[in-house]
């Protein structure tokens, strides 16, 4: 450990984020509700502002270090240390989470009315775990975040959550118990082999490739729940739908995007044998994952499970990006997480603004909101067709990079992961018809008013941001790049090959005849 | 300069959208359709620098989009000889669209919206026609079904309308899926996705073979097949085409621009742009020609027997963008894209006209209530004569007297039947469908404007004459109106004493202001002058070969002159069979007004069939949409209810409730019980942490 222990940073700028919103969590635990609040709302603008210095500060050039903001303190925890640090790909999560927290904050400014300090206090606490889980260098410091980020999520939904709320936690709980034991144990075999705890030893430390397998579907086990992939999935429309709306959108805006990280950050750097050993599973998951939910949201009649089944047909997309094994896919799957940050959290912000209102998620009983909700109307539509992955929106960008990724491992998997920008466009358009079109029939959605101010600030800035990525989304691809091709160039040793495998004719133009060339043939490979 | 074209109406849709009732109507209107007006006025000159040979091929760079690996993307604009004609055609009917919307949806509470959602159509248009390269095309691609599909919703209250557009978007997408998997294969093959580069290095692969799915196929083949499935989806070719009649529930001028004129020639559009590419496969250019042929038939036989007007145009428009696709399938590109240009002109004609007559006829669209027209809208119904004789291809064979679709329609028939194979099936397909193209051109013409009267058995008609003329600001101008066709019109008189003639119920039609008839004897200009004026450059082998020089179509010189030199019953068979296809429908509609009645009781089958649109919506939605629910139902119910939560969460939970724990305990005792376990965790490891290495 102590070869790190020289890594200082002379200002401890990620330690600051985490410590800002812990602080504001304890003084919130004391405060009467509009005090906590306003304090709730100042820690996570303070946060932002910190996330903003650290974007406008990361060196993207080149021969940047790989590994940026560092801090180190070995002897802090016995064996392992408070190791911070980032990287690009860190570095936009972080991003994410920043933004989407004075969000949160502000979604439940009128919706949370009891305990209110206690629940800014768990946004609070839980902002700086979700930051923890991005910035940790430290293996243990990393599922320390990872874990104990999930503890404020149980008390937002089993206190604040709806009806339903024990069933849903329960479900949460059975599900990443399992999950979180066996990377447990695997990380503790990892550190035993390696002889270090500190993350970039490991990414660079080549395991026996037999013993690989294991660690990976330890760490699967894990990571598979959070994403969520089918069939673990089921625990995500039933706490989607549980939880108040602040809750969904860091469910889906971040927490899932742990899963996606940690296959990035562990499981391809860590395990690339393994990788592209079980490359075949995560693409057969995915697959299953985009057709089947993706139908399975056609028929919901509740919102925010449309929209949680909606979420895992996207994390589909991801994860078969990720296990592309090349440049396209992984950026590609980076750009998804991302988008789908800000598009899947505004469009339960879009939920939660009609819960409000009427205090129902059926669908079937709204109708016509175009009439008395135009502005709502407007960024709804946005919010739809960036979910539909319409170029020019954010999603587009990554479901592009993500599927072009995966052609170029298999045909097979890109044509019916692609099926899934059909499928969407049904049941998102479907959901909207149902919402905003139509008539104006009953009376007490007639007497629903539009955005109010304080929404169109949680809207709004979201809104830009997804048009931002969608038409100029360098300044989200920049950052990644470096990293993606130290992770492509790291796995490249165990890359799979494609089933394109193109061979080159004899000299044209014998263009008509279908030649006969069976894959063995030789020629040059392009 | 460029940039003003195509940024200006952009830049107007955001202000109309956005400003919405905060500026009012007028300068929303105002905005977007001077935008559009100024768009035209520079993309005029674009075009004649090109037509005249000055023309020069430019690309406007613009800022980086896309940027991973070695895929480089970048917003950029391309101006060539093909982005010059779209541009004329795109800016020139977009903004007589506009100024004819100011009359046409005078009484709509939502003009704004509408205006921005025209001017943002554009925008993406425009945008698909200067792209460089294959991602921009996409942008503009998706851009449009965006505006299409907002705007066949656009009278959202009603369910066929949201249906319609949904409907639109999602068959669409499957046309996309095609697209997007060409783009991925093309981006594997040439490691680019830059238009020129593609087309430079394309010739190199032909007969090259690849891997997809799992079989080997040729390299070109699959890609440019693809690619076509794209095309086949916005261009509404056959098994892909069901959207196209259902988008007719939008506002009439949306149906003149975008589902007559611009959007759905953007398939054609693109295998012009991508021609050489399409040059290196035999086999994708066979497709392309077979599929152009059916279509055209195909729908030219369910147009036939429709009955709402603008159903009669919108089978049309499907059968027309067949011959286009023949034509560019057969390798005469130039004779698409000229077809095209005149297709644009006169279909966006008949479909104002229609839109006007519906306008007179408040809002009533099936035929069979029209009759007798020509006297109440006779400005409209000079037009519109002027667009069905430019799109049944009348002129004299041989010489260079003709409306618009004699030059077009013909100069395809000749290159298909000149370059031989299936060309020769196709140029015969197309003559039948050209003397069908005439009977149904015709029959509308003679069921809406000849004849007597037949308005009284009009369920909208009847609204217009007993009461609830106050929600309808027509009352206003009628006065004006009436005084101007008495004039001319002696049926009107009668009319006129409070009992009226059996057939007209007492309804007076009126012809429509003139902000909606300035843009019909526009576009009437163009029907009747654009063949004559535009088929040397466009078709001529060696006016064309100049033309074309300056862009990325792949002009045959070869089959161009062989096309003029087809034998003369080649030449005389469209004008033939055209003036066969007036004299059945002056026979049928005209001369024996019972005989349609009696062939279709004769044909019962048949008629219904066709009808019935050859029951392939009713087909698709038994083996695609009932499926695709009863699926999620059964994933949802029978999948993760029925078996992941059972044996998973739920039997888990019956499991430790059988072993003698109370649920409640548990389910209370959740948080601390994983608290609990991963703080064991925790503590082994910091056990284990602390322990001396």
């Amino acid at each position: 450990m102590g070869d790190h222990a020289e890594m200082t940073q002379s200002f401890p700028i990620l330690s600051l984020m985490l410590l800002v919103p812990m602080i504001g969590a304890l003084a919130c635990l004391y405060m009467e509700a509009q005090a906590a609040r306003w304090i709730a709302l100042g820690a996570t603008l303070i946060d932002l502002v910190l996330g903003i210095y650290l974007w406008l500060h990361f060196d993207m050039s080149a021969g940047a270090p790989e590994w940026q903001f560092q801090e180190m303190h070995a002897g802090l925890f016995g064996r392992f240390s408070y190791a911070l640090g980032i990287d690009g790909i860190a570095l936009t999560l972080i991003a994410l989470t920043v933004f989407l927290m004075p969000i949160c904050i502000g979604a439940s400014w009128e919706a949370i009315e009891k305990r209110v300090g206690e629940y800014m206090a768990a946004f609070l606490f839980m902002e700086t775990l979700m930051i923890g889980v991005f910035a940790a260098q430290d293996i243990y410091l990393f599922y320390i975040f990872f874990e104990a980020g999930l503890i404020p999520m149980y008390l937002i939904i089993g206190i604040w959550g709806g009806a339903d709320r024990i069933y849903a936690s329960y479900k949460f709980f059975l599900y990443t118990l399992l999950g979180s034991v066996l990377m447990l144990i695997a990380m503790l075999w990892m550190t035993r082999a390696a002889g270090s705890t500190y993350i970039p030893t490991l990414m660079a430390f080549d395991f026996d490739p037999a013993i690989q397998n294991w660690l990976w579907l330890a760490f699967f086990a894990s990571f598979a729940v959070k994403m969520p992939m089918w069939p673990v999935h089921t625990w995500l429309p039933d706490a989607h739908v549980q939880a108040p709306t602040a809750g969904s959108v860091i469910l889906a805006g971040v927490l899932l995007k742990m899963g996606g990280y940690g296959f990035i950050r562990f499981s391809l750097p860590m395990f690339p044998e393994a990788s592209a050993h079980f490359a075949w599973l995560i693409f057969g998951l995915s697959m299953v994952a985009v057709v089947y939910t993706s139908l399975v949201a056609l028929v919901q009649q509740d919102m925010k499970k449309l929209i949680a089944y909606s979420s895992v047909a996207h994390m589909g997309i991801v994860t078969v990006g990720l296990f592309a094994f090349n440049q396209q896919g992984i950026e590609g799957a980076m750009m998804v997480m991302l988008g789908h940050g800000l598009v899947a959290g505004a469009l339960f912000l879009c939920v939660g603004v009609i819960y409000d209102r009427l205090h129902t998620r059926e669908i079937d009983r709204y109708g016509g909101l175009a009439i008395n909700m135009p502005r709502y109307a407007l960024l709804f539509m946005l919010f739809t067709m960036a979910s539909v992955g319409l170029p020019g929106t954010s999603n587009f960008v990554g479901e592009l990079l993500s599927l072009m990724g995966v052609y170029q491992a298999s045909s097979w998997v890109a044509l019916v992961c692609t099926t899934g920008i059909i499928l969407g466009a049904a049941y998102m358009l479907y959901l909207y018809r149902r919402v905003v079109f139509g008539d104006l029939t009953k009376d007490d959605v007639r007497a629903m008013p539009d955005l109010s101010v304080r929404e169109l600030f949680l809207l709004v800035p979201i809104a830009l941001a997804v048009l931002w990525m969608g038409i100029y989304p360098e300044s989200f691809l920049a950052p990644i790049r470096g990293n993606v091709a130290s992770l492509v160039a790291r796995t490249e040793r165990a890359k799979p090959e494609g089933d394109a495998k193109l061979v080159m004719g004899k000299v044209a133009p014998a263009a008509h005849e279908e030649t006969e060339h069976g894959p063995a043939a030789g020629g040059e490979s392009h | 300069m460029i940039s003003i074209i195509v940024f200006g109406p952009l830049l107007a849709a955001i202000i109309a959208g956005l400003g919405n009732r905060m500026i009012g109507n007028v300068p929303a209107k105002v905005i977007t359709t001077g935008a559009l007006f100024l768009s035209c006025a520079l993309s005029w000159p674009i075009f004649l620098q090109f037509l005249g040979g000055h023309g020069e091929q430019i690309v406007e760079p613009i800022f980086t989009w896309v940027k991973s690996g070695t895929l480089d993307v970048s917003w950029a604009l391309r101006v060539d000889t093909l982005t010059a004609t779209m541009l004329v055609v795109i800016t020139s009917v977009s903004a007589l669209v506009h100024l004819y919307s100011w009359g046409y949806m005078d009484e709509d509470p939502d003009q704004p919206r509408f205006f921005a959602y025209l001017s943002l159509f554009t925008f993406a248009m425009l945008m698909l026609v200067t792209a460089n390269n294959l991602l921009q095309l996409f942008f503009g691609w998706e851009g449009v079904g965006l505006a299409s599909y907002l705007l066949i919703g656009f009278w959202f209250k009603k369910p066929s309308a949201c249906a319609a557009a949904i409907k639109a978007f999602v068959v669409n997408r499957v046309g996309d899926l095609g697209f997007m998997m060409g783009i991925f294969g093309i981006y594997l093959v040439f490691d680019t996705i830059s238009i020129p580069d593609i087309l430079a290095a394309a010739p190199a692969m032909a007969g090259s073979t690849i891997g997809f799915l799992g079989a080997r196929f040729d390299t070109m083949t699959v890609l440019c097949l693809l690619l076509f499935i794209g095309a086949c989806g916005k261009s509404a070719q056959l098994g892909l085409h069901t959207w196209l009649p259902d988008a007719m529930e939008g506002p009439t001028p949306v149906s003149a621009l975008i589902h007559a004129a611009t959007m759905v020639t953007a398939g054609v559009f693109m295998v012009c742009r991508l021609s050489p590419l399409f040059e290196t496969s035999h086999v994708a250019m066979s497709v392309v020609t077979i599929v152009g042929a059916a279509t055209c038939i195909f729908a030219a036989t369910i147009g036939t027997v429709q009955n709402d007007i603008k159903r009669v145009i919108a089978y049309s428009t499907c059968s027309q963008l067949g011959y286009m696709f023949f034509a560019a399938g057969v390798g005469a590109y130039g004779a698409a894209m000229f077809h095209l240009l005149t297709h644009a002109f006169f279909k966006a004609l008949l479909f104002l006209g229609a839109g006007s007559v519906i306008h007179a006829m408040h809002h009533e669209q099936d035929m069979r209530y029209y009759g007798g027209l020509y006297k109440k809208i006779p400005i409209t119904f000079t037009t519109m004569l002027l667009g069905t004789l430019a799109i049944t291809g009348v002129g004299i064979p041989g010489t260079q007297i003709g409306f618009a679709g004699f030059f077009s329609k013909d100069a395809i028939l000749e290159s298909a039947f000149a370059a031989g194979g299936h060309g020769t099936g196709a140029f015969y397909v197309g003559v039948l469908a050209a003397l069908l193209t005439s009977f149904y051109s015709w029959r509308l013409m003679f069921l809406t404007f000849w004849g007597k009267p037949r308005w009284a058995a009009s369920e909208h008609i009847q609204h217009a004459v007993h009461g609830d003329h106050d929600d309808h600001p027509d009352a206003e101008d009628a006065g004006h109106e009436d005084t101007h066709a008495h004039s001319h019109d002696a049926h009107g008189h009668d009319a006129h004493h409070g009992h009226a003639a059996e057939g007209t119920a007492g309804y007076h039609p009126h012809e429509s202001p003139w902000v909606m008839l300035i843009p019909l004897i526009l576009l009437s200009v163009g029907a009747v002058l654009g063949g004559f004026a535009f088929h040397h450059a466009f078709v001529d082998p060696e006016g064309g070969a100049h033309f074309w020089e300056a862009s990325t179509l792949f002009f045959n010189e070869h089959l161009m002159h062989a096309s003029h030199g087809v034998p003369l019953w080649v030449k005389w068979s469209p004008f033939t069979v055209m003036a066969l296809g007036l004299i059945i429908a002056w026979l049928c509609y005209i001369k024996n007004t019972d005989w349609p009645a009696k062939v279709s009781a004769q044909f019962y089958l048949l008629y219904d069939f066709l009808l019935h649109k050859w029951y392939i919506d009713e087909l698709y939605d038994l083996i695609f949409v009932r499926p695709a629910f009863a699926l999620g139902r059964l994933f949802w119910k029978g999948g993760d209810q029925g078996t992941i939560d059972r044996f998973g969460p739920n039997g888990l939970a019956s499991l430790v409730v059988a072993s003698g724990r109370v649920t409640r305990a548990l389910q209370s005792g959740y948080l601390y019980s994983y608290a609990l376990v991963m703080l064991i965790g925790l503590a082994a490891a910091a056990t284990w942490a602390i322990m001396p290495k």
